[in-house]
């Protein structure tokens, strides 16, 4: 970029950046004016430096030294960390459990969602009601869902098993039996963040214009004709969005695995980010922790980065 | 977002009678769709609904078999008044407002003047430095568990509220959310603020800001709701008791009580209520911000 002296028009000679479109316009209005510029960005880039940037490269040397937590060790030992991370079953069982977690949780969040949204946008009696119940959860902290739903799938006294012996069935055990633990919290997790894509979709559905299913209704196109002809492929891009998303934020889980199961690290629950916390904070391996955090964080960025792929040729 | 040529209330105004044209007003179709968004709703509510009415009940008649949505001896209130008489609530409550609204104080004003700065003015490395910004929304927070609670211990903010607070200020998304809406924003009122010679910040704090207010309003939302609820890293960080924010708090005494569900369910829904009120009384702000941006809390 060449520009003129401060105070004068600023002329943009490098191409604008594809993220910008706005810049070709508004290019002519950005002043050249680096000093007020820093002003404005130094209390966020304090922040991001400190607590983001400098804990990312700081994490990367750490990743390099068998550092412990109590501040022994610290000795640079090269890629020994990883080596020993591509060696480590308990790893890839973690990893595994992760993407299994994110697998099953990740349709029925999308597909409820999509036909909650179908049916509150009919514009049925009740508009505040559904949104209420379905999106209430989500405002709860992960320490009070977990908390409920330790209590509704308690073997003895839960409402689950309750139900299911009136009706003469066995009762489950839903968090002891290392088989069906990571459904019920895939259940748990369901009834939790579902209402967030809920609002997504809704929000979409209501952005389609009336014309389109007034015009199709005068073509005799009938309602089913309407959902699969107009409807859904409307809601491509938000179903892509919510998708992403969706994958990214199950990915991570932490939260309701490790209080669901109080705490425990069983090995059909262990997610990545349990194995981080548990190698960080309860072997005290501040180094091995680190590097598995990379590998763990290289995970994503492929994930990510597929994601958007796939969903940019889709829209191409 | 989809330009549509109607506005999205005037889209509801017009499906508010909820039919389309030439359709019956009381069809199967719409019978059946109303069953199911009843029996979804039920289905939905009752987890909260069996916490309320376990809190509400003795310990003895929530810890025996078999259970009731009303306990023999009636609706009593003693869990929640042995809850808050006993425990840290109030405090860990005091703890979670007080963190939260530190942390989206901070968050949203230094968001907003580096998103100001990206979409209105031109310095060098703008270019890159965005690219920075933009490309640390995929790291997963997690991921620096390790390295900034290492820091902490370096700074001596490890069980402090600085420590608790500090680390959750960085939100590079919120930049890209607020930039995004500056430039939509017309330029005209600035220009001519500027050319009667008012500064950068004051075009900015009396023009941009009040202008902002519908995403300023959601961004806050967001990052409070994130704030409130967040887990690992206040977990992580505060191990005295009179520092903890409520969710922390609750996992501390969860042990403690046991098979105390009475208490348990009462301190889950004190727990909840806050947030619960503040989304009846946002409702409409927070179903637009997440309408708009597509970002939220978890």
């Amino acid at each position: 970029m060449t520009t003129s002296a401060v105070g004068n028009r600023a002329v943009a000679t490098a191409a604008p950046a594809a993220d910008d479109a706005t810049s070709i316009r508004r290019g002519s209005h950005r002043r050249r004016n680096n000093a007020t510029a820093w002003a404005f960005l130094a209390p966020f880039l304090v922040f991001f430096v400190l607590f983001l940037v400098w804990p990312m490269i700081h994490g990367i040397y750490l990743s390099l030294t068998d550092q412990s937590l109590t501040g022994s060790g610290g000795a640079l030992i090269g890629i020994d960390n990883y080596l020993e991370a591509f060696a480590d079953a308990e790893m890839w069982g973690a990893i595994w459990n992760t993407i299994w977690f994110t697998l099953l949780s990740t349709v029925p969040l999308v597909l409820v969602a999509l036909v909650m949204a179908l049916l509150v946008d009919q514009g049925l009696p009740g508009q505040w009601l559904w949104r209420l119940s379905y999106f209430m959860p989500f405002l709860l902290a992960s320490t009070v869902v977990s908390l409920i739903w330790i209590w509704m799938m308690n073997p003895q006294l839960g409402l689950f098993n309750t139900v299911l012996q009136a009706v003469g069935l066995e009762p489950v055990p839903w968090l002891q039996d290392p088989s069906v633990s990571m459904i019920s919290i895939v259940i748990a997790t369901v009834w939790w963040t579902v209402g967030f894509n809920f609002l997504l979709y809704l929000a979409a559905l209501q952005n389609i214009p009336e014309q389109q299913y007034e015009a199709a209704s005068i073509d005799g196109a009938g309602k089913w004709r309407q959902l699969f002809g107009i409807t859904l492929p409307q809601l491509g891009p938000t179903t892509a969005l919510i998708v992403i998303l969706q994958v990214l934020a199950s990915l991570k889980v932490f939260d309701q695995i490790y209080q669901m199961m109080n705490q425990l690290v069983t090995p059909a629950t262990q997610s990545a980010v349990i194995y981080i916390f548990d190698v960080g904070f309860t072997g005290y391996r501040f180094g091995y922790s680190s590097a598995i955090s990379y590998i763990f964080f290289a995970i994503v960025l492929i994930v990510s980065l597929v994601q958007f792929r796939v969903t940019a040729r889709r829209g191409a | 977002m989809a330009t549509a040529t109607l506005t999205p209330t005037r889209a509801r105004q017009l499906r508010s009678t909820g039919r389309r044209p030439g359709e019956k007003r009381f069809g199967v179709g719409r019978v059946v769709a109303f069953a199911i968004l009843a029996l979804l709703a039920i289905t939905w509510l009752i987890p909260v609904l069996w916490a309320v009415a376990t809190s509400l009940q003795s310990e003895a008649d929530a810890g025996s078999a078999p259970v009731s949505w009303i306990g023999e001896s009636g609706i009593t209130f003693e869990a929640y008044a042995k809850v808050l008489a006993e425990g840290n609530v109030g405090l860990w409550t005091l703890n979670s407002v007080l963190t939260s609204v530190i942390i989206t104080a901070l968050t949203v004003a230094t968001s907003a003047l580096a998103a100001y700065a990206f979409s209105r003015l031109d310095f060098a490395g703008r270019r890159w430095l965005y690219f920075a910004i933009i490309a640390a929304i995929i790291i997963p927070p997690q991921v620096l568990i390790i390295p900034l609670f290492y820091e902490m211990l370096a700074f001596g903010m490890v069980d402090t509220y600085l420590g608790l607070i500090l680390p959750q200020v960085v939100a590079p998304a919120m930049v890209f959310i607020l930039k995004k809406f500056f430039d939509a924003v017309p330029i005209e009122l600035e220009e001519a603020a500027r050319v009667d010679g008012a500064s950068r910040l004051r075009v900015f704090w009396s023009i941009v800001l009040p202008l902002s207010r519908p995403i300023l309003a959601a961004v806050s939302i967001f990052v409070f709701i994130q704030a409130w609820n967040n887990f690992l890293w206040p977990f992580l960080i505060i191990n005295d008791t009179s520092l903890m924010t409520l969710p922390v708090g609750l996992q501390t005494v969860k042990s403690a009580f046991g098979v105390q569900y009475a208490q348990t369910m009462a301190m889950s829904i004190l727990a909840a209520l806050p947030l619960i009120v503040l989304f009846l009384f946002f409702q409409r702000q927070i179903i637009k911000g997440i309408a708009t941006t597509g970002f939220g809390g978890q």
